[in-house]
């Protein structure tokens, strides 16, 4: 295990330095190493602190995104000014109150967008005759409401999990090529075209993945029939299956995982690192003693933003899964079609007539909310403990 | 994993065979992402090149034209997509740029706190999930008509994290000193962020608003749900159905299955919806990857380094 007094260290001198690293002659505690690094180790790092860094986050994958939080002290407090002039401080307090009016904004909204779905989604559960969470329903279009999000809760959480299970091994390795394999001049643009993976749209996603990878992996799924298990069981669904989306899923999310695993492993303390490779290591014995340790909770973070993302999905998924028929009967099977929360709306958008039956489906993209909400401040909790802990 | 095992060197072949393995793993893993990438990019680009080259595919709409005919252009669905982003930039651009200076110059206490939350929370709110809250705001309980304009506003939840982030990453790489030197002068605050500040992060503003209308332009959901997908060539973000490119491409998903037609008596096979379909995607990629070249190359003008 590496040595924990040096990872609270460098974790405390990273937070003065900020998200952004700088070229480490602009950093003090890095010029004040007193060791020159090791050609072997020092080279890739040095680079990784200079060069990736610059690389721009591309598409929707915002590898800072999370990692910033409240990471730095506001440059200057409100009242660090005097203005001099009337003037000045007039357009001061206008300006500020039009910044704090913009950041309550965000808050209000996002508390809006909890009320407006709660008190939609209230009347519809409270007319819903069979049970809500534990049903498997789904019939809205008659006097009677029926329904429930049991299928749907099960195909989300199993699709997203199948994509995390897929995409998490990969990310990892992507990341650690880019930071501890790559030569210099290799690892940006590799970067750079995991990136362009998250600024394909996902409708793009949807039709290539339902008109070319799917014909494609059904002679894969056939054979995967052989494995014994309620999940691998062959319900002749050829096309449209679980077992594609969760595919297709699991390239979305890959830019988003790795970003986030590269930024941290890209920000290892140095001296565990030299003090891997001072005790003989290989370069993977090295990844395992001071690279992986220091950045799992990068990597838990970043992996519990792509579940976010997987579970909202909805364009992709709604063009790959195929419909089971209503009261077809319930199966384990990733070899099935199936609907997601996502999915399911947009699968009846062009039907949002009477306001109740709007209510089912909004009810179900608020239990979609919920869901994502707590995954995302998840998230968001491991990054904050591990800034309490450093 | 212990110390003592590493330093023996006993199994000096095991531990460089281990080694050799974890090598080509993760070699492997970047080749793995690649193929994904290329073979869609190649999917796009050899079924769509065709119907984009055709004469008229940036002039014309899909008017009156089914899937039983060949023809038609993706004018009315670049301009709907133009439109709707366009709006969502101009309501989008100057809430989070003052969310992003807010946060970076002014944000301290329980408000900061959780305005950086709620950003968080937005980065991971579902398309969908922000098309219903609009749809439940503006039609539910407004009782309003789907339009484009819906779309924007949804679409403005989806745009402001990212312009926030960046934003927020810019603000912090401009120097104190540069504020100090402002402040030492006399001048105040909410100046020296207009004339000082800004400015020296702008180039990585921008990029940021570059890189939000890219995410935002694909989008699909809330098309489904905001507003009706029309053939025809609408400009009026505020009534009626309009076409989109994310919408043209769904339109096409749903005539996929039709590839034969009777003609003179005899079942022909046909591909136009295909076409239009891959066409249209290929529009869209070309638009998105623009924009993010863009981004890349306004970055490195940059006046702050990163």
């Amino acid at each position: 295990m590496a040595d924990r007094e040096s990872v609270t260290h460098r974790g405390s001198g990273d937070e003065s330095g900020g998200e952004a690293a700088r070229p480490p002659e602009g950093n003090p505690g890095r010029m004040a190493d007193p060791l020159p690094p090791p050609s072997i180790g020092g080279e890739s790092i040095d680079w990784a602190e200079r060069g990736l860094d610059s690389a721009l986050p591309i598409g929707s994958a915002e590898p800072s995104g999370i990692g910033t939080l409240e990471e730095e002290a506001p440059v200057f407090g409100a009242g660090s000014v005097s203005g001099g002039r009337g003037r000045g401080r007039i357009g001061d307090r206008v300006f500020s109150a039009l910044a704090s009016g913009s950041g309550l904004f965000i808050v209000v909204l996002i508390l809006l967008v909890a009320i407006f779905l709660v008190a939609r989604a209230i009347p519809a559960i409270a007319d819903d005759q069979s049970n809500f969470l534990f049903s498997r329903d789904w019939s809205v279009e008659g006097a009677t409401l029926r329904f429930g999000v049991l299928d749907l809760l099960w195909v989300t959480v199993v699709i997203s999990l199948l994509a995390m299970l897929i995409a998490v091994p990969i990310a990892i390795g992507i990341a650690l090529f880019i930071t501890q394999y790559a030569p210099k001049r290799l690892a940006r643009p590799v970067a750079y075209v995991v990136d362009l993976l998250a600024a394909i749209p996902s409708i793009i996603y949807g039709i290539w993945g339902i008109t070319v990878l799917a014909p494609k992996l059904a002679p894969v799924q056939r054979a995967l029939y052989h494995i014994p298990g309620a999940l691998f069981q062959n319900k002749n669904v050829e096309q449209g299956t679980i077992f594609n989306g969760g595919l297709v899923l699991a390239i979305m999310i890959l830019p988003i995982i790795t970003a986030i695993s590269r930024d941290v492993f890209d920000r290892t303390p140095r001296q565990n690192v030299e003090a891997a490779w001072a005790l003989g290591s290989t370069r993977w014995e090295m990844i395992r003693l001071a690279v992986l340790p220091y950045g799992r909770p990068g990597v838990i973070a970043g992996s519990m933003l792509g579940l976010g993302r997987a579970l909202g999905e909805t364009i992709a998924i709604t063009l790959i899964l195929s419909k089971s028929g209503v009261g077809s009967p319930f199966t384990f099977s990733i070899f099935n079609g199936g609907e997601t929360f996502a999915s399911k709306i947009a699968n009846n958008a062009a039907e949002f007539n009477n306001p109740t039956q709007t209510g089912a489906y909004i009810a179900a993209g608020l239990v979609l909310f919920v869901l994502t909400f707590a995954v995302n401040a998840a998230a968001r909790g491991v990054v904050t403990r591990r800034k309490e802990f450093a | 994993m212990s110390v003592t095992s590493l330093a023996s060197g006993h199994n000096h072949r095991l531990r460089t065979a281990k080694n050799n393995l974890a090598t080509v793993l993760v070699t492997l893993s970047f080749v793995v992402a690649l193929i994904p990438l290329v073979w869609m990019l190649w999917t796009v680009l050899s079924k769509g090149l065709h119907a984009i080259t055709r004469n008229g595919w940036f002039t014309q709409s899909q008017r009156g034209i089914t899937y039983r005919n060949p023809g038609g252009g993706a004018y009315h669905a670049i301009l709907g997509t133009f439109l709707q982003v366009l709006l969502c930039s101009i309501i989008s651009i100057p809430i989070a740029l003052m969310v992003g200076i807010y946060l970076v110059e002014y944000g301290r206490g329980p408000l900061a706190r959780a305005t950086t939350f709620m950003v968080d929370i937005l980065t991971g709110i579902p398309s969908i999930v922000a098309a219903l809250f609009i749809y439940a705001v503006f039609v539910t309980t407004f009782h309003g008509q789907r339009a484009g304009w819906l779309v924007s506003l949804a679409l403005v939840m989806l745009m402001i994290p990212v312009i926030v982030r960046t934003t927020e990453e810019m603000l912090k790489l401009v120097p104190n000193e540069l504020r100090e030197a402002s402040y030492a002068l006399g001048v105040p605050k909410w100046k020296t962020i207009v004339r000082i500040v800004v400015p020296t992060a702008m180039t990585g503003i921008i990029t940021g608003i570059v890189l939000g209308v890219a995410r935002v332009a694909g989008e699909t959901a809330p098309l489904l749900i905001l507003v009706g997908y029309t053939p025809d060539t609408n400009g009026n973000l505020f009534n009626g159905f309009q076409g989109s490119l994310p919408g043209m491409i769904y339109d096409q998903v749903g005539n996929l299955g039709n590839t034969h037609v009777l003609l003179h008596g005899r079942a022909v096979t046909i591909h136009y919806a295909a076409d239009r379909m891959w066409g249209a995607a290929l529009t869209l990629i070309i638009i998105v990857m623009a924009l993010n070249l863009i981004a890349r190359l306004i970055g490195r003008f940059s006046k702050v380094n990163r």
